[in-house]
């Protein structure tokens, strides 16, 4: 592995983390949801950086666009904002 | 009392973690055996050059036959669940309709869903020679569908289609594992029977390619009826009489 693709790494780990950050404290869910999408857009490219692109394919389908929009029918089935 | 206990049992499961990693030096090779059958079995005698695709499909296919059925079961328990509400409401729905896309959206998901309809179908056609797969490709065709569904409210999935690639597909899958107790060598469920064919072909791979290709199928059609039962459902709960 070579210099850049680990910085290229350590990025988008860095990404992951303040995306889920973002999603733990933002009170508006759909927001949440986005950022939790934007996890796994940036896992999907983690993957594919550690030689899984298998695994990188399922995170991108499931992750990005299915469970993202069950959680948004979800979300419009009952409260778009979470209360204190 | 209740800390104390929670404390031990931390303790205990710590104790075994540690006792269980620490026998291995780091980095050091533990596993060994079965994966140098795996690697050297499945581009020799297979002709599979996705050592992963070998794996799922024909060493341990009959748990993949498993996983098939855990999400044929998930899929017609939801649609058992909300069947009553999504007939009610199904088709000509008139507050689903009134609720139109942008120009934008629909034009980008009329260009796009072919795209990826195409993807999904290279990714579960070859998924004995590059990554991927029936699981990655039917989710990918599902999330073409998923596109077209919130973009055209109109787009009307008829389930009973649905109901039929399935019922074919997991048949398929049945019927090659039966097919192999019958006509191979050796005689075991989903062992191969069909020529092998040259590595890093098309056509190669015996039954692997075909049961990913049902595999795909399957999982597609599972997923676009959760989905567009889900998506049905949403108006139902908006209903007023409904609640």
């Amino acid at each position: 592995m070579g210099i850049g693709s680990i910085i290229f790494l350590i990025g988008a780990l860095l990404f992951i983390l303040i995306a889920a950050i973002y999603a733990i404290i933002q009170k508006d869910l759909i927001h949440a949801v986005i950022a939790s999408s934007l996890i796994s857009l940036a896992l999907s490219l983690v993957f594919y950086i550690l030689q899984a692109p298998d695994v990188a394919l399922t995170e991108a389908a499931i992750g990005i666009a299915l469970s993202t929009i069950i959680f948004i029918i979800t979300i419009r089935n009952t409260k778009r904002y979470e209360n204190e | 009392m209740k800390k104390l206990i929670v404390i031990t049992l931390l303790l205990i499961l710590g104790f075994y973690l540690i006792s269980t990693f620490s026998s291995t030096p780091f980095g050091a090779e533990k596993v060994s055996g079965v994966k140098d059958f795996y690697l050297k079995q499945s581009p020799e005698t297979l002709k599979v050059s996705n050592v992963v695709t070998a794996i799922v499909v024909s060493f341990r296919g009959f748990d993949t036959l498993g996983e098939v059925t855990v999400l044929f079961l998930a899929s017609t328990a939801l649609g058992s669940i909300l069947y009553r509400r999504r007939t009610k409401h199904s088709g000509l729905n008139p507050q689903r309709e009134a609720v139109i896309s942008s120009s934008l959206v629909r034009t980008g998901a009329k260009v796009l869903f072919p795209m990826i309809i195409l993807l999904g179908a290279y990714v579960f056609v070859h998924g004995h020679l590059t990554p991927g797969g029936g699981f990655q490709g039917g989710a990918i065709i599902a999330t073409g569908f998923l596109l077209i569904l919130i973009s055209y409210r109109k787009f009307f999935i008829n389930h009973n289609v649905l109901t039929w690639v399935e019922a074919i597909a997991g048949t398929t899958f049945v019927l090659i594992g039966i097919g192999g107790l019958i006509y191979a060598t050796q005689n075991n469920f989903l062992e191969n029977f069909l020529p092998e064919g040259t590595l890093n072909k098309l056509m190669s791979g015996g039954v692997v390619s075909i049961i990913y290709i049902a595999v795909g199928f399957k999982v597609g059609a599972e997923i676009t009826g959760i989905l567009d039962t889900l998506l049905t459902i949403k108006e139902a709960g908006l209903d007023p009489d409904e609640n």
